[in-house]
């Protein structure tokens, strides 16, 4: 998966969360609870749709890793690279 | 024969508008089946029967707006004859007095302002369709009457509009999932409620602190075991020990009503649900005191997304027997509710929040939360309260128990 795919799921997934929310302008740095106004059970359907796209397992424990947009992309991106390598 | 009626959604509401019919004449129906929508001050309803049986005939046409109790169909019993006599006559139109509204007789003369009537489809528009797929075919300039539908009844889905419509490459799918609610009427609504429960009910407002480590650190172990779409929040073990309080605890949950206070056997929490791009709705959940933490999870993650989607069921609206408002991990400290009549109590959560606190006579840091009451003193007082707030606090020590 190129980092552009990566880039257009994350937007995809938010915006069906936060259908109003402009993502493609949000800081890619910024708390994406305070950006886009999601509260825990938004974060958790976030959570739930990567999971079930893309096939990867994100641990609770891993959760604030993925509030900023740049924060899940890299995470995403080693996640997939390193089932990549197993394979 | 029963006549299913127009419910009352809420003591708040006189009337409603009919804009979906899910089943038409000869269709069988269970208990429990959506039938129709509803557009209201709350948004669009799904409106469920209570009686199985048989469509024997739709009395209200798409887009009237007709007073709450108006027979809206005629159900037959399964293996009852249909009636020899004719059935009722179609209700009028909407009268310019309406008839008494469900408000205790008690209350000051005051009536809700009056919704304006949401514009509703084109004349030509007479084929059931979904509120979504009508905003888009107007959207697209589509006449729905050259669509078949597909959904329940023959209905047109937003997926027939799309199917038909040619979309332009640039258009945004994601569009579709904006809620299509009037938050003007929305907030007439919560602006009608509150101010009568502030008129009405003689408030009284308590605190309390209560550790969460326990919680914190039983879902964190729970959780780590699961995959997403079965992990618990925080919240859920919060609704489950406000309802279990509510049962030991029975003077804080049930209605007040005509001068007296009627205390529920079941404990149907409202749940506050914020809707983007302001508005705000508390949908029930049912009987969570006997429901397991699996499923009351499962339950309010639905309930929240078909709130958030437009989607709530008559059940759920009409039914709360006590109401439970969380502003989630970014809210603040603590918050302090307004009963919505003719509930009795509310109970207000704010953020977790790591603080020292005292444990066996040494200073640690622990999550702490503040619990709040808002109770009506016509029922109970501040001693009750206390109680009440205690119990959740002890049974949230126990998290393996709720």
């Amino acid at each position: 998966m190129s980092d552009i795919d990566i880039r257009r799921v994350l937007q995809e997934e938010l915006n069906n969360i936060a259908p109003e929310a402009d993502v493609a302008s949000v800081n890619p740095a910024a708390d994406l609870r305070e950006a886009i106004d999601i509260d825990s059970m938004d974060f958790l359907n976030f959570i739930i749709a990567l999971h079930h796209r893309l096939g990867i397992d994100i641990p609770e424990l891993d959760y604030p890793k993925l509030v900023t947009l740049d924060g899940a992309f890299a995470y995403i991106n080693a996640k997939l690279q390193a089932r990549q390598g197993q394979a | 024969m029963v006549e299913f009626r127009m419910p009352s959604l809420g003591a708040d509401m006189e009337a409603g508008t009919l804009v979906e019919w899910l089943v038409k004449a000869g269709d069988r129906v269970k208990r429990g089946d959506v039938v129709a929508v509803v557009e209201t001050q709350k948004g669009a309803i799904e409106i469920e029967v209570y009686q199985a049986g048989q469509i024997e005939k739709i009395l209200v046409d798409l887009h009237s707006k007709v007073p709450v109790g108006t027979p809206l169909a005629i159900i037959l019993a399964e293996g009852e004859a249909k009636p020899a006599a004719a059935v009722p006559a179609p209700p009028a139109p909407l009268p310019p007095t309406i008839p008494a509204p469900v408000i205790a007789p008690t209350a000051p003369p005051w009536r809700p302002v009056a919704a304006p009537v949401p514009p509703t489809a084109p004349a030509a528009a007479v084929h059931a369709a979904s509120p979504a797929a009508r905003k888009l075919a107007a959207e697209r300039g589509i006449d729905l009457s050259t669509i078949a539908g597909s959904g329940p009844g023959g209905a047109i889905t937003y997926a027939d509009v799309e199917r038909v419509s040619t979309v332009p490459a640039a258009a945004p799918p994601e569009k579709r999932k904006v809620p299509t609610l009037d938050f003007t009427a929305m907030r007439t609504a919560i602006a009608a409620a509150m101010a009568r429960s502030k008129r009405e009910i003689p408030h009284y407002y308590l605190d309390h602190q209560i550790d969460v480590t326990a919680c914190e650190q039983w879902l964190a172990g729970k959780n780590a075991t699961l995959p997403p779409d079965n992990r618990i929040l925080m919240g859920a073990l919060a609704l489950k020990a406000v309802a279990l309080a509510a049962r030991r605890f029975p003077a804080f949950n049930g209605f007040y009503r005509d001068n007296k206070f009627e205390p529920s056997q079941a404990v149907h929490v409202g749940v506050a649900i914020a809707i983007r791009g302001g508005g705000l709705t508390a949908p029930a959940l049912h009987d969570v005191d006997r429901l397991p933490l699996d499923e009351l999870m499962a339950r309010m993650r639905d309930l929240i997304q078909r709130t958030r989607a437009g989607r709530i069921r008559s059940s759920e609206i009409a039914d709360p027997t006590i109401t439970v408002s969380s502003l989630g991990e970014r809210g603040v400290e603590a918050l302090y509710g307004i009963i919505y009549p003719p509930q009795v109590a509310i109970v207000g959560l704010g953020k977790v929040l790591t603080r020292p606190w005292v444990v066996d006579g040494a200073i640690v840091p622990r999550s702490v939360v503040t619990i709040t009451l808002s109770g009506d003193h016509r029922v109970t007082d501040g001693h009750a309260g206390a109680l009440f707030l205690a119990e959740i606090g002890k049974l949230m020590q126990e998290p393996d128990k709720l």
